[in-house]
């Protein structure tokens, strides 16, 4: 893609987009203006990714590009071509729920759920970049998000407890051997 | 879809955006990390005939240190979290480590750049505060020529600057930490994240002081004064938060505005001393 002329699109044209959706390699049609949000909800039928606000503030349509957390309604479908796209499908691959998942489902870190795939998406990406965050670091990560119904105290506690546990999963072959 | 109808440009080297702008001007909006943009676009509060995007143009996804002229060098494309992440940020220029927290949120940072919030040119944004705080400058290049603003001349107002329709702003430079120097940094918002109602940012040496203050005027605003202390410092910022025309708006009265400078700027100077 680095190699890549420079292309122009005009309105109201259709232009294919390819990109990798969760590990698979998946396009579809879209025009200047769609939004990503839309594109992988609508023409990739990935219905995970929410869409709240529309204009960055409640973080529910929150992706990763390239492996980062962004907001995909702040983003056109065009800027993904040849790009990785994970959204929160692609953390429960088997469907079998990943340990961020689990950690959510144990401390009822989720009521109606809406706001949850961004909320995910975003920890999952901090706690590669912080393996061991402070419980301010947690807020201050989570305050990119928001939710109504559980005060955020229970989304912490997951957070917490999810990189407690990798930790020690991390920690433990050491532990044996000393 | 939300936005008007537009054409789009993957612009994959500055060239190839340079020529549109130069062709289209006006018309024409730069999208770099589109965190500002994408949202003005979904409310149609811009309706741009062209969309020129810079976020994969590899020549301007640039962040460097610059020894010899004593800059940190941001080229358009950076993200804000290109830059937050640096290992040595902190030795680099501490007063942008100190102010990165406050900008939006972890997610925003990761896609929004440095230069587009220099460009958008909001008055209550931390970057302008920072680059006006330093002293630092922009890199305007046109199809025909290249030219270097210092911030001060570069923002003119709310959401006004002097980038001419076929400039792009190439890269800003921040200076690096100078010895002596100390800083201080922030803000006042109704949550974490927010816009500022008032941000103030400080650079302290032995013997001076300089204040700037974004959120109040149309414009970030320094003030330099000798190193003051005690009843002079606040008498010097009961004088600043007058002269920068405080007015009332939805959020917060003038008044309290004025009560924000005086103590926010007491406080970030204080720190820095």
């Amino acid at each position: 893609m680095s190699k890549a002329s420079s292309n122009t699109m005009r309105q109201g044209e259709t232009q294919r987009v390819a990109l990798t959706l969760n590990g698979r390699a998946r396009s579809g049609l879209c025009e200047t203006r769609d939004l990503l949000s839309d594109f992988i909800r609508h023409e990739l039928g990935a219905t995970g990714t929410h869409v709240g606000c529309e204009h960055g503030v409640c973080g529910a349509c929150t992706v990763h590009i390239d492996g980062v957390a962004a907001r995909s309604c702040l983003m056109l479908a065009v800027q993904v071509h040849g790009r990785r796209v994970d959204t929160v499908e692609g953390l429960a691959p088997d469907q079998t729920l990943g340990d961020l998942q689990q950690a959510f489902q144990r401390h009822h870190a989720l009521q109606c759920g809406f706001c949850t795939a961004g909320i995910l998406m975003s920890c999952a990406d901090y706690l590669q970049r912080v393996p061991d965050p402070t419980e301010e670091q947690v807020r201050e990560m989570l305050s990119g998000h928001l939710c109504r119904c559980t005060g955020y105290t229970p989304i912490v506690a997951a957070v917490l407890d999810v990189a407690a546990r990798r930790k020690q999963r991390n920690e433990s072959p050491e532990a044996v051997h000393a | 879809m939300k936005p008007a109808p537009f054409d789009y440009l993957r612009a994959m080297t500055t060239q190839d955006a340079l020529d549109a702008l130069a062709e289209t001007g006006e018309d024409a909006r730069v999208l770099a990390g589109g965190q500002s943009l994408m949202a003005v676009l979904n409310m149609r509060l811009a309706q741009p005939r062209l969309l020129i995007d810079i976020s994969r143009t590899e020549e301007l996804n640039t962040v460097r240190v610059d020894n010899e002229a004593g800059y940190l060098v941001v080229g358009a494309a950076a993200t804000q979290g290109s830059v937050e992440w640096r290992e040595w940020l902190v030795n680099e220029t501490p007063l942008l480590m100190m102010a990165f927290p406050y900008i939006s949120h972890f997610q925003i940072r990761n896609r929004g750049t440095v230069c587009g919030s220099i460009a958008h040119a909001d008055p209550s944004a931390e970057l302008p505060l920072v680059l006006t705080a330093l002293g630092g400058e922009v890199v305007l290049r046109s199809k025909k020529k290249k030219r270097v603003l210092a911030a001060a001349d570069f923002f003119q107002g709310m959401l006004m600057t002097a980038r001419a329709p076929d400039e792009l702003v190439e890269a800003v430079r921040f200076p690096l930490k100078k010895p002596g120097e100390r800083y201080g940094f922030t803000e006042f918002s109704a949550r974490h994240g927010d816009f500022a109602m008032v941000a103030c940012a400080a650079v302290v040496t032995p013997d001076s002081i300089s204040l700037a203050v974004g959120g109040v005027a149309d414009r970030p605003v320094v003030e330099r004064w000798p190193y003051l202390k005690g009843d002079d410092l606040r008498g010097a910022l009961n004088d600043l938060s007058w002269k920068l025309g405080a007015q009332d708006d939805a959020h917060i009265s003038a008044k309290y505005r004025r009560h924000l400078v005086r103590q926010l700027g007491w406080r970030v100077i204080e720190e820095a001393k």
